[in-house]
């Protein structure tokens, strides 16, 4: 901090803050005497793995511990104010009003029963300091500013009425209509569309300026943080690794953990053809109910490689997916596995065709039955299609853990004993254990962090060198299709929009929706985001639209 | 540049999660109780106590079941500890038999309707086509007749035999049952888990028993508790009614309602045999009402313990 603000302007000044979390009958500790500080209208990027304790310091914040948390030690000075030690009625009265709070899942945050508007004045009603109509006109104006559409009237709208990126951005309204000294950032983005966060990145940020509004900015995405934050601190196990001016983080990490975080989204393969088609979807249509999701899908997988399938959400990659392993029998149009029509009904399929398709999905938590062990887990595919039993089975479940890279003492922990990281290196290890064919990947690395993301990825690779298994790799995040893959599908709303090997089709020119969606991933320069919106400005005809 | 990366390169073993202290079963049973709440061993120790009445019921009980003495409706004596009734059979043991008799019906009705509506509600929960749709009209169907009449009913069209009240009982509590079975697992079926094991191509029998029934079974052992209850009322009230368990076997039912009638003579009678025909029918009403309250004292701690309503 080379200007050295002036002591006067210092809201937030968190010392040795220390938490420990209650669980399995023991305290642990959270977050190892960590210090914070924050200035007025300072934004900071907080970023870390997922467990690396970045909420509950965010939280801590708010001089708030969850459930089973609690302060061991340190201060948390808010403008004057102690409020580690505060009582949680006298915090009511500065939660929402002075600081207020922005979670991940702004779907998850809205009560479905009460209008937006009123929802987003609640805590300001609350003040008593304006009247209710100034209040909505605040709040329409803030809606106005946040770029949503028919600013006027969309708070009459109950929230299952606007899209995930617009909600996100009436909850950022929420967390502005009293006008807090400090707004924490808990992931605002990270569930949604990279052309729908562009949106709300910069909606956001022009607003925090405008109000000179303090604001913590938590994400494990670095990309993003380079476009929001001042500064950054980098956490890990509870700990500080290091903190810095976002350019100088940027361009000079001092600690090698910072570095390793850095280099990730450097990852690339160069592509390779393949001509020996393994696998041929033909012309698909298929339908939810009456409602048609897939018009006349053609893709054709090779053995032994990758092909990417990109788009939004609801543009019916999934779908795609689902009509390949027969859970959606299609209208029209054929699978073909290796010269031979697939059955479009699952229950039609052999045992065999089964086993040769695996499928490894988005959320390793739900994919595996919380009360199976990992052996269990990965020993059953054995039994079922290769019929190994007792120490044969654990024999082989063992050698398929050391091929993900994990060892024999996972073989008896249970799904929720594992990391985000190593569970969807268990969902693998199952996949794997069918022989496969072919793997179907539905965004198996969008719910992890980057340097998790990447150990992933190599792992992909390597058995896709060893066994020359086939993947469809079912993506929303363009810096994974460069990791990864061979051949693009982009997408869009139930159709293919283009087709083709990567270089060809991640190099210009673009069909209109394929360029949208290859400049909304953010990069990792600080000035992406004002290029980015420069550009747009300028060419004015793709003006980015805030429908879905 | 690169060194350093090298050193720093994550592996997928360091990764940090919450790994559990590998702890014997018998010791996780020891760090539950040392937590349960004093409600609760009052149920836990009831439970047992009736348990070994039911199961040592021949040895416990100083008589035989059907014992008939000379002198009947007599009060209480060193010879009968709580008197006979009203053909000379010793209430103490009729007491302990009861235990025997009431709560093992109650036990085979209530695992009886587990069976049934437990596995046609998976069913119906996996399938969600026709078949959920046959089986969900049928069973709102049964529910909407009045359950103890419908009993009355279906036990005089046929014989009140213990085979028959456990078979009646169990259907008809079978319905509550496939309707908590059918909604708890609707949310399990749409796990990811569930369809990779569909994916993997198992059967049925596979996914409810293996996939699905594991990640139900808080919500069932306690409903299971409740239902027990309700089971166990129910079978004391159509004994009651006469309608329930038979004599000459002991039941705590039958027992209200054949001494019922002495409460009706307590002001007549002197100060301590007062106190006694006012017990004749309070004693078999009180086991009853404590085994209530005993196990619905085990099922709330339960139930809290494994839906996270902890305090903090």
């Amino acid at each position: 901090m080379s200007e050295a603000p002036n002591q006067s302007s210092l809201l937030l000044d968190m010392k040795n803050i220390s938490i420990e979390g209650f669980s399995d009958e023991r305290w642990h500790p959270i977050i190892n005497n960590v210090d914070l500080t924050l200035h007025r209208g300072e934004v900071l990027g907080l970023i870390g793995e997922s467990g690396a304790g970045k909420s509950t310091l965010g939280k801590a914040a708010m001089g708030y511990t969850q459930p089973g948390c609690r302060f061991t030690g340190g201060d948390v000075l808010f403008d004057g104010l102690e409020l580690s030690r505060m009582n949680v009625r006298d915090l009511r009265s500065i939660w929402g009003t002075r600081i207020s709070y922005v979670a991940q899942s702004a779907a998850a945050s809205f009560n479905p029963a009460h209008r937006l508007l009123d929802q987003t004045i609640r805590a300001s009603k609350r003040l008593g300091e304006r009247s209710e109509q100034v209040l909505k006109n605040d709040a329409i104006d803030l809606f106005r500013r946040l770029n949503l559409p028919e600013p006027e009237t969309i708070g009459n709208r109950y929230p299952h009425q606007v899209s995930g990126g617009q909600l996100q951005r009436v909850m950022t309204a929420m967390a502005m209509s009293p006008r807090p000294d400090l707004i924490i950032f808990d992931e605002p983005t990270t569930a949604l569309d990279v052309t729908t966060q562009v949106e709300v990145l910069s909606s956001i940020r022009d607003l925090v300026a405008q109000f000179n509004t303090a604001a913590i900015y938590i994400t494990h995405d670095l990309a993003v943080v380079a476009q929001m934050a001042d500064r950054i601190k980098v956490l890990r196990f509870g700990e500080e690794v290091e903190q810095a001016e976002t350019r100088t983080m940027l361009s000079a990490p001092e600690e090698d953990y910072t570095k390793s975080l850095w280099s990730v989204r450097s990852l690339e393969k160069p592509e390779q053809a393949g001509d020996d088609v393994l696998l041929s979807i033909a012309n698909i249509d298929a339908a939810y109910g009456s409602s048609k999701v897939l018009h006349d899908v053609s893709i054709n997988l090779p053995r032994g490689r990758t092909v990417a399938v990109v788009g939004e959400s609801g543009s019916g990659k999934s779908t795609t997916a689902r009509v390949i392993t027969g859970l959606l029998p299609q209208l029209s149009g054929s699978v073909t596995f290796e010269g031979e029509q697939l059955p479009p009904k699952l229950r039609d399929r052999s045992k065999d065709q089964l086993r040769r398709i695996q499928m490894i999905y988005q959320m390793a938590d739900t994919a595996m039955n919380p009360r199976q062990t990992v052996g269990d887990i990965i020993g059953r595919p054995l039994e079922f299609y290769l019929g190994l039993r007792g120490r044969d089975q654990e024999r082989r479940v063992i050698e398929l853990l050391e091929m993900i890279e994990l060892d024999a003492s996972f073989y008896d922990r249970l799904p929720d004993e594992l990391s985000g990281g190593q569970k969807q290196r268990i969902c693998i290890a199952r996949a794997l254990a069918a022989k496969p064919d072919i793997i179907i990947c539905d965004e198996v690395t969008s719910a992890l962090d980057q340097i998790v993301q990447e150990g992933i990825l190599n792992l992909l690779q390597r058995l896709q060198d060893e066994f020359g298994i086939a993947y469809l790799f079912i993506t929303h995040d363009i810096a994974t299709v460069r990791a990864i893959s061979d051949e693009i599908v982009v997408m869009w709303q139930g159709k293919v929009v283009e087709q083709g090997m990567k270089n060809e089709i991640l190099s210009p020119p673009h069909p209109d929706y394929s360029e949208l969606l290859l400049s909304s991933v953010p990069e990792m320069d600080p000035d992406w985001l004002d290029t980015l919106l420069a550009q747009r400005a300028a060419e004015g005809s793709k003006t980015i639209k805030a429908q879905d | 540049m690169t060194e350093t990366q090298n050193q720093a390169a994550p592996s997928a073993l360091n990764e940090t999660a919450a790994v559990r202290l590998r702890r014997s079963r018998f010791e996780r049973i020891r760090i539950l109780l040392s937590r349960a709440p004093l409600t609760a061993w009052f149920g836990m120790i009831v439970v047992s106590l009736y348990a070994i009445a039911a199961v040592f019921a021949p040895l416990l009980a100083p008589y035989g079941e059907a014992e008939i003495f000379a002198k009947a409706d007599d009060i209480w004596s060193s010879k009968h500890w709580l008197g006979t009734d009203q053909i000379g059979r010793d209430v103490l043991t009729r007491l302990v038999y009861g235990a025997r008799n009431t709560v093992g019906i109650a036990l085979g009705t209530t695992t009886l309707s587990f069976l049934i509506g437990g596995g046609l509600g998976l069913i119906a929960a996996i399938d969600r086509g026709w078949i959920d749709q046959i089986f969900s009209r049928g069973i709102d169907v049964l529910m909407a007749i009045p359950s103890l009449i419908f009993a009355l009913m279906l036990l005089a069209i046929f014989d009140s035999s213990i085979i028959g009240l456990i078979l009646i009982i169990g259907v008809l509590d079978a319905t509550r049952v496939f309707r908590l079975t059918r909604s708890v697992s609707l949310n399990i079926v749409v796990m990811d888990y569930v369809e990779a094991a569909r994916l993997r191509g198992e059967n049925m029998g596979w996914i409810m028993t293996r996939e699905i029934l594991p990640n139900i079974l808080p919500p069932l052992i306690a409903e299971f508790g409740l239902r027990f209850i309700f089971v166990f009322l129910t079978i004391a009230a159509l004994s009651f009614l006469g309608m329930g368990v038979q004599p000459p076997t002991a039941d705590w039912g039958s027992m209200v309602r054949e001494n019922a009638k002495w409460i009706t003579y307590v002001p007549y009678f002197p100060f301590p045999d007062a106190m006694y025909y006012a017990l004749k029918p309070l004693l078999p009403a009180g086991c009853i009402a404590l085994l209530t309250i005993a196990v619905n004292f085990i099922v709330d701690w339960f139930l809290h313990e494994t839906s996270g309503l902890r305090d903090v």
